[in-house]
């Protein structure tokens, strides 16, 4: 571990506080001070909201991709852009206290390639512009001329992809017109997503080599300076979407005294996004997979009586485990039963 | 029956205490000695080793630029952006309290572990206090306590970081160091992406050194460790002669025991088996001591090792030693691996002999003529292998080898040599008693033979290295007064400072002399470039080794530069060859003499230096009558801090310390060396003393008093003594012209004139003498005041 360490530890209080509670790593939940904090009924203005917004405290630029091959054969890609502030102030050069990171990953049935990259802010080493639109780190980047258009590349040494994403649907708000409650506490965030990508290009992957891929991609943006509530010990994320041409977005955070805080928005196939209540999803885990030394759950059960939804969520790979500093399970997932489709999963704080 | 059989065995060594003494002792000195450097080599690998991973490139390969010395941000953020994964360094000196220290900035976020370890630190540290300001610096224990100045950022102990290495952020550093946002390297990371271009396509100003190139320190002391090494070799050796010869005659003079125990049905195998645990026994028993002893030398001798690695080669070595397992094992294994060397002799025969073999313990002690002839047979093939590697061999280990064979070959030959005066003493002896004094000592020789080679190693290694250490003082002297022929040394505090300071002297001096210079790199590694005005001062006094004529109106014309001797060595350059430095293409115009420098270094006229980036303007010479006054006004009038200033003879006298801490490491070890040799003396004639009693006896008998035949035995050491010492001089003469002529330019850069020293000799000499007296008096005393009872059992106990 070095002191780059510290600043997963940093991420991580925000991704589980109870964790870093643990490991006495003191002083950082209570340092909202000095950080923006999301208000409700917020009013985006685009292109500049895509940009960095750097007096909240943390911030992602986050894409998933479902793609097949020339043959059929499902993959999955994954490209997070992850930023936070150390301090609230900003400063010049080395003195910035942004410090950005950021995940990429390549899934297979059998296979699953994970890479992370560390940046100062101030250098330019990562960033984000809104116009035209760019998020880079190091030589991985995501650029356009607007985020409806867009080339995504990654790699690492075991693996690469380069992508161009097209928009072929409207950005769709999260929460209450993108103001999203995380519990019932008040911890919330700002949040809305691209889900309407088709995708098409290449991935590199060290056993099967180059090959042509096509699918759809889901953009989340995301930001926000509070850290999870105490209670709440980790969250399980889902992006799908349905061969209808529907799309789902849902949510369990869960909790160590109550049920999941469960959220769900339900975008129809002219994009229009519906917030469903909370509590409306429910979740059951069905199988569970050792993992990492721990058991997570890659199949579930999920149930929204309220659009007649009742299907089995499956891993991709069950072993899609991102073995980053802070470490979490994302893959490609299939959905069976009343709505058919893909999609993605996201499970953090399985210790 | 192991247990009495082992018991009998160990009962010879209870009625031998000597004996036994001269087993454990020797083994136990061999084992310090070499045990004591090996503790020192590997502490000060160990700091270096912490001072790379400190650095963070340990074992990484890393970028530098080609030309000038610092990389652009701009250039460290383009090559990630291009997908080459790097970590940038950047390092100065932090100056607190008059100390200086080594800062060194890595990037907290990308540095590659183990640049720090979070979980070692001694207090919490909050990430976001690293970065920006005041930010903070980590230090090791013993040097956070002093890094109390109040504008420092706060100090966290970082117990794991190498000593004297302060660490912080990058950022944190560039303020600290108040330079601009800019680089000295780039760490190339661990797994690179796919597909990444070629380092030319994004930053062709830099070149990619393997892991270990920048790791110079490392090679540049490599030569000192190997000095220790073969000192630490030589007294191993020296130990192991006394093993043997103890192991040996303790073996012989139980040979009716074995003999008795093999006819009382103890079976051969078991009882080698006993005998080889018993010898491990004594090994292990006497390693361990060794190395409690060695682990005292080591430190004591390891400051002054610092001291010189700081003062040579600006490498810090921690002073506090730390003695790892790895070193008591290896010390071990080492005594038991001699043990076997010394006693494999011994034991084959033991395990080769029939059951009823007879104890001769005087046949054993007095080898064939034949053991003579063999010994200068290997001597000679040992010289002309010495001869073949003088050479085909390069490199300071080929040195040492060279210096090794030749020391063994030169041992090897002593007996001859002895045999050779002895006998050429008995042919001029007249009278019974003189006869019979020559004939005995030649009868002598074999026992003491392994006792004399020890000397004649210890005599040859202290006349050797002392007359390398007096040349190498007498040079440097020389040398110091010809390079330091200004009378005051100024260094201004910055640029508008030095302006100021020139206009001040001009009129109050005879000349101001700058001494201005740009650091950069040169054939790979970094140099120094100097800046000389045109001046009697350099013409009349600068060494020159070699040059072109008109050397002084070509450098000043700018049509020539000058190098260092280690310079012109490492890189094969010659007065009139071409030099490229930086992009300036010219012609070595003259080499000088550099000691106490181990990097290259290049003067030229100072109206080229221009040519070179990052100019330090602030180091002045001033030539004047009256320097004491001048220094006085300069403080007073001109207002310089006392630190600013440093006269001639202050100068002089630092320099000379620093060459004094070189060697006082190799002094200590060559007198320690003699303390061994005079041991091994002195329990070879403990060893022989009883032996002798049958070849004493009849001549007592024949009415020499015992006084008379203790004197005796004194001056039959004290001639050994002398013969030995008259064989050690030119042996120690060509062991220092090999010091100077090859491992020194290996090891250094530099040749030395040989310059001998016969008065030094004499005191050595006579202290050989002493030593051998002390050796020597025990066992003569011994024989003069044994009972007439002891002289008379010899007729009756006669086999």
């Amino acid at each position: 571990m070095n002191v780059r360490a510290i600043f997963a530890l940093v991420c991580l209080l925000i991704f589980s506080p109870g964790s870093v509670g643990a490991q006495g790593f003191a002083g950082l939940g209570s340092e909202t001070e000095g950080f923006a904090l999301p208000e409700p009924n917020p009013e985006f203005i685009f292109p500049a909201d895509h940009g960095a917004h750097p007096d909240f405290r943390i911030e992602w630029w986050y894409v998933t991709a479902n793609l097949e091959g020339p043959d059929g054969e499902p993959y999955g890609i994954q490209w997070t852009l992850f930023r936070t502030a150390v301090r609230p102030d900003e400063a010049e050069s080395w003195s910035s206290p942004q410090v950005w990171f950021a995940h990429a990953a390549a899934t297979t049935r059998t296979g699953h390639y994970v890479t992370e990259r560390y940046a100062r802010g101030g250098i330019g080493q990562a960033g984000v512009t809104a116009a035209p639109f760019s998020a880079w780190i190091d030589e991985w980047e995501m650029s356009g001329e607007s985020v409806a258009s867009v080339r995504l590349t990654a790699g690492s040494s075991q693996f690469a992809y380069d992508l161009s994403l097209e928009a072929q649907g409207p950005i769709v708000f999260q929460g209450e017109g993108g103001y999203s409650v995380k519990s019932d506490e008040g911890q919330a965030s700002y949040y809305y997503s691209q889900p309407h990508y088709s995708v098409a290009g290449t991935l590199t992957l060290p056993e099967e080599g180059e090959i042509a891929v096509t699918g759809s991609a889901w953009l989340d943006r995301e930001w926000s300076s509070q850290p999870l509530s105490e209670r709440q010990t980790g969250w399980d994320w889902f992006s799908l979407h349905f061969d209808s041409g529907e799309k789902m977005m849902g949510y369990l955070m869960r909790q160590t005294d109550a049920l999941p805080y469960a959220v769900s928005t339900w975008i129809d196939r002219e994009g229009v996004a519906t917030l469903l209540p909370v509590g409306a999803l429910s979740a059951e885990p069905v199988e569970h997979t050792s993992v990492a030394g721990r058991k997570v759950p890659t199949t579930w059960r999920l149930q929204l009586p309220e659009r007649e939804l009742d299907i089995e969520v499956a891993a991709l790979n069950p072993f899609a485990w991102n073995d980053t500093t802070f470490a979490y399970w994302e893959g490609p997932v299939f959905a069976d039963g009343s709505h058919a489709g893909r999609g993605y999963l996201e499970m953090t704080g399985y210790e | 029956m192991n247990r009495v059989a082992f018991a009998a065995l160990l009962s010879y060594w209870r009625c031998h205490p000597v004996q036994l003494a001269a087993l454990v002792v020797g083994l136990a000195l061999a084992t310090a000695l070499w045990s004591g450097v090996q503790a020192i080599n590997s502490e000060a690998r160990a700091s270096y080793a912490a001072a790379a991973r400190a650095i963070g490139g340990d074992d990484r390969p890393t970028l530098f630029p080609i030309q000038g010395q610092s990389i652009p941000v701009e250039t460290y953020v383009s090559l990630r952006r291009a997908g080459w994964l790097v970590s940038p360094v950047i390092e100065g000196r932090l100056e607190v309290g008059g100390e200086r220290f080594r800062l060194i900035g890595v990037d907290l976020v990308t540095a590659p572990p183990p640049a720090l370890d979070a979980d070692a630190l001694e207090t919490d540290v909050d990430a976001s206090d690293t970065l920006g300001t005041p930010g903070r610096l980590f230090a090791p224990r013993d040097l956070a306590g002093r890094l109390t100045q109040s504008d420092l950022p706060p100090v966290v102990v970082a117990p794991e970081l190498p000593a004297g290495i302060v660490l912080a952020d990058v950022g944190v550093v560039t303020r600290l160091l108040d330079r601009e946002a800019s680089l000295d390297r780039l760490i190339v990371l661990p797994d690179q992406p796919l597909g990444r271009p070629p380092l030319e396509e994004i930053a062709p100003e830099l070149e990619q050194r393997a892991p270990g190139s920048q790791e110079e320190v490392a090679r540049l002391t490599d030569s000192f460790h190997l000095n220790l090494t073969a000192f630490g070799f030589l007294s191993f050796a020296v130990g192991l002669f006394i093993v043997h010869g103890a192991i040996g005659l303790a073996f012989e003079e139980r040979r009716s025991t074995f003999r008795t125990l093999r006819a009382l049905g103890l079976p051969l195998k078991r009882l080698v088996s006993l005998l080889a645990v018993e010898l491990f026994a004594f090994a292990i028993l006497s390693g361990g001591l060794g190395m409690l002893l060695g682990s005292i030398i080591a430190a004591a001798l390891l400051p002054d090792v610092a001291a010189t690695l700081e003062g040579l080669y600006g490498a810090t070595v921690d002073e506090s030693l730390s003695l790892r397992p790895a070193w008591w094992a290896a010390g071990l294994a080492i005594a038991v691996v001699g043990t076997s060397l010394a006693g494999a002799g011994a034991m084959w025969k033991v395990a080769n002999l029939p059951a009823l073999a007879a104890a001769q313990p005087r046949a054993w002690a007095r080898a064939s003529e034949r053991t003579l002839w063999l010994q200068a047979g290997a001597a000679l093939a040992l010289i002309a292998f010495s001869g073949a590697l003088a050479i085909a061999g390069s490199g300071l280990v080929a040195g040492f080898t060279l210096l090794g064979s030749l020391l063994l070959a030169c041992a090897l030959l002593l007996p001859l040599w002895l045999s050779v005066c002895l006998h050429l003493g008995r042919q001029m002896a007249s009278g019974p008693i003189s006869e019979w004094f020559w004939a005995d000592t030649l009868q002598q020789l074999p026992g003491l033979r392994l006792a004399m080679m020890a000397l004649l190693l210890a005599l040859a290694t202290n006349i050797g290295v002392g007359t390398m250490v007096q040349s190498f003082r007498l040079t440097f002297t020389g040398w110091l007064d010809q390079r330091l022929a200004a009378e005051l040394y100024v260094e201004a505090e910055d640029a508008q400072q030095a302006e100021d300071l020139v206009a001040w002297l001009q009129p109050r001096s005879e000349a101001v002399l700058p001494i201005w210079s740009s650091e950069l790199r040169l054939f790979g590694a970094p140099a120094r470039v100097y800046g000389v005005v045109d001046h009697q001062t350099y013409r009349e006094n600068w060494p020159l080794l070699a040059f072109l004529p008109g050397v002084w109106d070509r450098v000043e014309a700018g049509e020539g530069v000058l190098i260092n001797e280690q310079l012109s060595r490492r890189e094969n350059l010659s007065p009139g060859d071409p030099i490229r430095i930086d992009l300036w293409e010219t012609r070595v115009a003259g080499i000088y003499s550099d000691y106490g420098n181990p990097s290259g270094q290049v003067i030229v006229g100072i109206n080229e230096l221009t040519r070179f980036d990052n100019l330090d303007r602030r180091d002045f010479g001033i030539r004047t009558e009256a320097p004491a006054e001048l220094e006085r006004a300069l403080r007073e009038d001109f207002g310089l801090a006392s630190d600013q200033i440093v006269d001639q003879d202050a100068l002089k006298r630092m320099s000379q310390e620093i060459f004094e801490r070189t060697f006082s490491v190799t002094a200590a070890l060559s007198v320690l060396t003699l303390g061994i040799a005079a041991v091994a003396m002195l329990t070879s004639l403990l060893t022989l003393a009883n032996l002798r009693l049958p070849q004493l006896a009849p001549v007592w008998a024949l009415g020499l008093t015992r006084k008379r035949l203790g004197l005796l035995e004194l001056a039959r050491s004290l001639l050994l003594a002398v013969l030995t010492f008259a064989a050690a001089v030119p042996v120690g003469l060509l062991l220092a012209w090999v010091l100077l002529t090859v491992v020194n330019v290996e090891a250094f850069g530099w040749q030395l004139p040989m310059y001998v020293f016969p008065s030094d000799w004499l005191t050595l000499g006579a202290l050989s003498l002493i030593s051998v007296a002390l050796a020597g008096l025990w066992p003569a005393i011994r024989i003069a005041t044994r009972p007439a009872a002891d002289l008379i059992k010899v007729f009756a106990h006669e086999r």
